[in-house]
């Protein structure tokens, strides 16, 4: 099977959906001649043309808000966001006019957009570049959250990102561009709201997704190999819609969660599934619900600070050991 | 019945000038008696509609806010008359009059404003929020220039299918500040989006005059767009047809988008909950129904034309005051939404479970 970084899963992804159907189209900050801030485009201009890949100005709000028009007619943009912290400029045409449009025409309209780019810390790019919005998103009914950690998902997941008719948010992470996996030629799709069990285990469960997922991967191999402990590792890849079913299967046989995000804890992720697991699950837990965030502070510069403040493996490991006290 | 109207039947002797000039414009010209009146009977239906709904609001059988069209109607009679298979509009929250203007059912939009399932969008959407993508109408839109990147995505959709149509995307005066218009602004011109930017200027963002709020004049700020633009009056509705017919062409057959400014007034507060006491004097209100109220204006040209006669006027105006109240009246004994209807309407997949791809919750409750 061939390897592909997850940057080039993702330009697969658009590639295959650009063939597939004439009214996708890519649109974004230097998406077509620069071949994109972080190379996910890269080569999608010369192949599909300036129509279908699109560089706009820096203009969030407008490029944004013209892929909800553009899609109420029947378009299918697929937006990138350099970052995703910059979606704070365009806050009332993502979370007012795309999360709600459907809702106040009494369901007469549809808005199929993806947005996509990356969102995450790490990077010494300080706070105004480093947001996780993954849990503000999630919190406006209409709108659907995606957060591909492996090449294959990601691939998998934008492909039915594109194809679903509600608007999804795609939430990247520069620092796993690099990272590569297997990834299928074939025509493959992911299912948005199935979470994986990507390690199996049977003490701890440790619910992630993103990179903190691909970090809590590692330190549950150092568990195994330097601790012998046994450490079950579920990715949500998806937020909204939210598999808990598989997180609820995890949590009634290891009976033990640590709940793993890249996220500022008041409000986060983790909170509502910390809820969700209790209120579900009480009597299957052997030990409060433990969980690990970014330190909460607005994300710090100073580069081995910033490692700190993130759920590095030193800290998942040390939360892990907690945990399975 | 209702009481006798104040301004069709109380003000039929104010003196208006008729001006003939518009008529003559090819697109009026063009116009056939029974059309004229059409045009002249959708703006009556639009009064005596929220006359109508002011009562139910102050009778408390609608909620939150009510943004009240009253002197505005040829502004969007005017430019909805000009739509093509292919022509689309988008408004903001001050949107009776457009949804009316695109051929939109009395009933559905009372029942909207009394929060009925009935109503537009099924009591979901509001006064603020109504829409008929069957109509090309994409509402009705809430926020200040919100609605403005839409419209130029609209126009965006249009060209991208080669579809030989435009977008007007209107707003008010008030959203001329808004950082969203001006990125819309740009990225239409840049791409030669089929666009016009309607501002209909009733003179005030809410309470605040244009010369307390915007810098120069509004639609002229199309030139550091490189965007072509204009201003007519909006009382007189041949002028707002021959005027848009214009900029129409040029954005169908041309890709052209501009800016233009349609100077209008509106009687009302800028929504029932405001006492309309503090920013205007009453007699600059007075002062406008008396001279350039649309319908008077637009009656005494067809009386001068002869289209219309006085018995005709009054047929018309019975006859909306009539569906109006009818539209209470199928809005009243409509039933409300229920708390299963919450969650319908927000998630295609949710709504079409046979077709769901996706797993997981959608909802958390």
């Amino acid at each position: 099977m061939p390897v592909l970084q997850y940057r080039e899963a993702i330009r697969q992804a658009l590639a295959e959906e650009l063939t597939r159907d004439p009214n996708v189209v890519v649109l974004g900050e230097e998406v077509g001649q620069f071949h994109g801030a972080y190379k996910v485009t890269e080569g999608l201009l010369a192949k599909f043309g300036p129509k279908r890949i699109v560089d706009t100005p820096i203009s969030e709000a407008g490029f944004i808000g013209m892929g909800i028009g553009a899609s109420m007619l029947g378009v299918r943009p697929v937006i990138e966001l350099m970052f995703w912290s910059f979606y704070s400029v365009a806050f009332d045409q993502i979370l007012n006019n795309a999360a709600n449009v459907r809702y106040m025409s009494g369901g007469q309209i549809n808005c199929p957009i993806v947005i996509r780019g990356p969102a995450n810390g790490g990077t010494n790019v300080g706070a105004t570049h480093s947001h996780t919005p993954e849990n503000v998103l999630a919190n406006h009914p209409g709108i659907k959250v995606v957060v591909p950690a492996t090449p294959y998902d990601a691939k998998g997941l934008l492909k039915s990102a594109i194809r679903d008719n509600d608007p999804v948010m795609f939430l990247e992470n520069t620092m796993l561009y690099g990272d590569k996996g297997e990834v299928p030629e074939d025509d493959y799709l992911v299912p948005l709201g199935k979470a994986e069990v990507k390690r199996e285990g049977t003490e701890l469960t440790i619910v992630s997704y993103g990179r903190a997922m691909i970090l809590s991967l590692a330190v549950a191999n150092t568990l195994q190999q330097e601790h012998n402990r046994s450490v079950e590792v579920v990715d949500l890849r998806s937020i909204r819609p939210l598999d808990m079913d598989t997180v609820l299967a995890s949590v009634r046989k290891t009976h033990r969660v640590l709940i793993v995000e890249e996220q500022k804890p008041f409000c986060g992720v983790g909170a509502q599934l910390a809820y969700m697991i209790q209120s579900e699950a009480f009597d299957e837990l052997d030990a409060p619900i433990a969980r690990l965030s970014t330190i909460d502070s607005p994300s710090i510069y100073s580069p081995p600070v910033e490692v700190a403040q993130l759920p590095n493996t030193e800290r998942i490991l040390k939360a892990a050991l907690e945990a399975l006290a | 019945m209702s009481k006798k109207s104040s301004a069709i039947a109380d003000d039929r002797n104010a003196s208006v000038a008729p001006k003939t000039g518009y008529a003559a414009a090819p697109v009026n010209a063009s116009l056939s008696i029974d059309q004229k009146i059409e045009l002249y009977r959708l703006m009556v239906r639009i009064r005596r509609f929220e006359e109508r709904s002011l009562r139910a609001y102050q009778a408390k059988k609608i909620g939150g806010f009510l943004h009240l069209y009253i002197g505005q109607e040829a502004v969007a009679v005017g430019c909805c008359s000009l739509m093509g298979k292919n022509d689309h509009v988008i408004t903001a929250y001050r949107d009776h009059g457009h949804a009316i203007a695109v051929g939109m059912e009395l009933n559905p939009l009372m029942a909207e404003l009394y929060g009925k399932v009935t109503g537009c969008s099924k009591g979901k959407g509001g006064s603020m929020h109504f829409f008929d993508p069957a109509r090309n109408y994409w509402g009705g839109h809430g926020i200040v220039g919100g609605q403005v990147p839409l419209g130029a995505g609209l126009a965006y959709g249009l060209k991208f299918k080669g579809l030989k149509g435009a977008c007007m995307t209107f707003m008010g005066d008030g959203a001329v500040n808004q950082g969203a218009v001006h990125e819309s602004y740009n990225l239409a011109a840049l791409w030669d989006l089929p666009v016009i930017f309607v501002i209909e200027n009733n003179g005030y963002s809410m309470g605040t005059s244009q010369a307390r709020s915007s810098a120069g004049d509004l639609a002229r700020r199309a030139e550091a767009y490189g965007m072509s633009w204009g201003v007519c009056e909006g009382h007189d509705l041949y002028e707002v047809r021959a005027f848009m017919a214009k900029h129409l062409e040029e954005a169908r057959n041309n890709c052209k988008p501009s800016v233009v400014e349609i100077r209008t007034y509106r009687y009302r507060g800028h929504s029932v909950a405001d006492p309309d006491n503090t920013y205007r004097a009453k007699s600059e209100i007075e002062e406008y129904r008396r001279t350039k109220d649309p319908i008077q204006v637009f009656q005494a040209k067809l009386l001068e034309e002869k289209v219309l006669d006085l018995a005709l006027v009054e047929k018309i105006d019975v006859e909306a005051r009539a569906e109006s109240d009818l539209s209470a009246d199928f809005a009243e004994a409509s039933p409300f939404p229920t708390a299963d209807d919450l969650q319908k309407d927000v998630y295609w997949e949710a709504d079409n479970p046979s077709e769901r791809k996706s797993g997981g919750r959608l909802f958390f409750n």
